[in-house]
């Protein structure tokens, strides 16, 4: 098993004829995700290299059935375009679409939560979803990593590489790679994602990959001193960020005194997980903790 | 994106917020013409980006001129925590009867607008959370809904505020509310709201951040802003849609993603070393970004030594390996480079940088390796000497 995509994903994805969004779409392909169309509204009829491209997301519905979309357009339209695909009934839609305005977030994520409850959002100015041997849905770079028993869950992508690159080099191999994405509405939270990898049998161990403001993991350590039986290992980012700026991620910073990386990894060590000091560290304990040597810090 | 006090009010007054009139000014001679223009008393107030402006001298009363071109002055020109005072706003003062708090923000975590009224103000509100947070009301909206006029007066009621002024803060809080709907604002803050002896309820001061992602919508808030008190560099980095942000250390950070980035910036601190800046070259960068990059961490005289440290996913570590051969010929750096080069062709890459044979360049295979490296480069200790990459 692995959570969110794998053989079943039938992915169709919006922003298909861009330049972007069509190289991406064609390695989501090429590493056997099961991609079943496109839209662009005005291109409909047109293919990309044999994927069909639809005018809006009710013809793709009613062509090729998809239950997975991935987000690709501009900014300015990612917002309708995450509401349309989910009118049409997707249920989990991947937006890695980032700049999107954060009043547009609130919009689509409240919308969705009112009138389409059974879609999921992951994302946006997210990498997307990659379970390895199966599916790959949007940006990471599947050769980094194995198929194995790790779940991970992260704000940021290049540290997801960097980690699950560490993980695979020792040995080990991942169940699926969550990228909830570094904006500050995700429509996915750390939460959600820990419930789907408990609840999924391949998975023996969950990677957080945290990093500055909100509080997603002040709220992921209480959920898993309650709920989460298996264990997780985390990384926070951003132990030296000043605060008041915005680290790269929209999501990414300091307001006042909340939201500091040394608060959150206080959380969380103090339900019990384990929070490493620099990614290769918390790699080397995710490792040890499966029984596999330790390779310090 | 932050806004000065005046440039908060003019939001407020395009959306019906009642506050004083006022100028914003930028000499003494303007400051007097202004004062004349609002009627004394008038308040010259320091236009800085910063808390604590009037325990440190940056707000004055002025009975007359005599007063004010000494007030304006002085506060002209001061330094308040960095930030130099370069701009005035200069309003009639207000008698005041009570002073409210008032705000509207993005509540992250609930994943809705959050409206916080306190009878409280004029002092510092997260101390007031603190300490009496029963005198700080917390009300979060429906997104999707809006503010409405009775959710507002209730709000105002469970706050406490006087009978006779319930409709004039619940007005303001509508107000507010639009201010940090239509202007895509994350937080929108009145400290105080006063309310006068005359019972008008108006906003003395303002606290305004606009998002930066939905400025393509605002044409007229683009100019916005503490221009002249931000970084230079900050500012060229922005024009050149670089994520850069400047730090006080020595040790320039160049690398992709904004997680890895900080994490660098983290493991170069756990090393005893002090990063010079952020910066995100971002998802993939190419020859010219990377070169456009270094110019920008170069251009920080304070900079020892500079490490790359890059995980290609969709960069690709030939194009960055190109992208710093060109950066050396062009800008000819004198102080020493450490490389760490992974991911998405990081073979050709290294291949690239070893042939190019760069001076002063130090290769190292992990992360951790490379931080050490360039801590002990910047504090000008020996590196074992090795080829690049």
């Amino acid at each position: 098993m692995s959570v969110l995509v794998d053989e079943t994903t039938r992915l169709c994805v919006a922003g298909i004829t861009g330049r972007e969004g069509s190289f991406h779409t064609l390695n989501n392909r090429n590493y056997g995700t099961n991609v079943v169309g496109g839209v662009t509204p005005g291109k409909g009829g047109q293919d990309v290299e044999g994927i069909p491209v639809f005018n809006s997301w009710a013809e793709a519905a009613a062509e090729v059935q998809p239950n997975t979309a991935m987000i690709f357009v501009p900014p300015r339209f990612a917002a309708d375009a995450i509401l349309e695909a989910a009118a049409a009934g997707v249920e989990l839609i991947v937006a890695i679409t980032e700049g999107i305005p954060a009043h547009d977030e609130l919009r689509a994520y409240n919308t969705l939560k009112r009138d389409h409850p059974n879609a999921r959002l992951v994302g946006p100015n997210c990498p997307g979803i990659l379970s390895p041997g199966k599916a790959n849905v949007g940006i990471i770079p599947a050769s980094f990593f194995e198929r194995g028993n790790i779940g991970v869950v992260s704000r940021s992508g290049t540290l997801t590489y960097q980690i699950g690159n560490e993980i695979a080099r020792a040995g080990f191999g991942c169940s699926s790679i969550v990228g909830i994405g570094g904006d500050p509405v995700p429509g996915s939270s750390f939460v959600d994602i820990l419930e789907l990898f408990e609840a999924d049998e391949e998975t023996e161990l969950i990677v957080l990959s945290g990093e500055i403001g909100g509080s997603a993991e002040e709220e992921a350590a209480e959920h898993i001193a309650e709920h989460i039986s298996k264990p997780v290992v985390a990384y926070i980012a951003g132990f030296t960020a000043p605060p008041g700026k915005q680290m790269g991620h929209a999501g990414a910073i300091v307001s006042g005194s909340s939201g500091t990386a040394a608060a959150k990894a206080q959380a969380l060590e103090a339900k019990g997980v384990r929070v490493g000091r620099t990614p290769t560290e918390a790699a080397a304990i995710a490792v040890e903790v499966l029984g596999g040597a330790s390779v310090g810090a | 994106m932050d806004l000065l006090e005046y440039q908060g009010k003019q939001l407020f007054a395009r959306h019906g917020l009642k506050v004083s009139q006022g100028k914003a000014v930028t000499t003494v001679d303007d400051a007097l013409l202004a004062a004349d223009e609002v009627g004394y008393p008038i308040v010259v107030k320091a236009q800085v980006l910063i808390g604590g402006r009037g325990k440190a001298g940056g707000v004055k009363l002025a009975n007359n001129e005599a007063e004010a071109r000494e007030h304006a002055g002085n506060i002209l020109g001061m330094d308040i925590k960095g930030h130099i005072v370069r701009t005035l706003w200069i309003e009639h003062a207000s008698d005041i009867a009570s002073e409210y708090y008032a705000s509207v923000l993005l509540d992250r975590s609930a994943k809705q607008p959050l409206v916080m009224f306190s009878t409280e103000g004029g002092v510092d509100i997260e101390e007031v959370a603190e300490k009496t947070p029963e005198k700080l009301i917390r009300h979060h909206v429906d997104a999707l809904a809006g503010l409405s006029s009775e959710e507002a007066a209730q709000i105002a009621r469970e706050g406490g505020a006087d009978d006779d002024v319930i409709d004039g803060v619940a007005d303001a809080l509508v107000a507010l509310y639009e201010v940090w709907l239509q202007e895509d604002a994350t937080l929108a803050e009145i400290n105080p709201l006063i309310v006068t002896p005359e019972r008008e309820v108006k906003a003395l001061d303002s606290k305004v951040s606009l998002d930066g992602n939905a400025l393509y919508r605002h044409e007229e808030n683009q100019g916005l802003s503490d221009k002249e008190n931000e970084d230079p560099l900050e500012r060229r980095a922005k024009e050149e849609g670089v994520q850069f942000v400047k730090l006080d250390g020595d040790i320039g950070i160049l690398g992709n993603g904004a997680g890895l980035v900080m994490s660098t910036l983290d493991v170069v601190s756990q090393a005893g070393g002090s990063p010079a800046n952020f910066l995100d070259a971002g998802g993939g960068s190419n020859a010219e970004t990377i070169k456009q990059a270094v110019d920008l961490i170069l251009a920080n005289e304070k900079v020892k030594a500079v490490l790359v440290n890059i995980f290609a996913g969709i960069t690709r570590c030939d194009l960055v390996a190109e992208g710093l051969v060109a950066a050396f010929a062009e800008i000819k750096p004198t102080v020493p480079f450490v490389v760490r080069l992974d991911g998405t062709n990081d073979v050709e890459g290294r291949r690239i940088l070893q042939e190019a044979n760069l001076p002063n360049v130090y290769a190292a295979a992990t992360m951790n390796e490379a931080a050490e490296k360039v801590v002990a480069l910047a504090a000008g200790k020996d590196v074992p000497a090795e080829a690049a990459a």
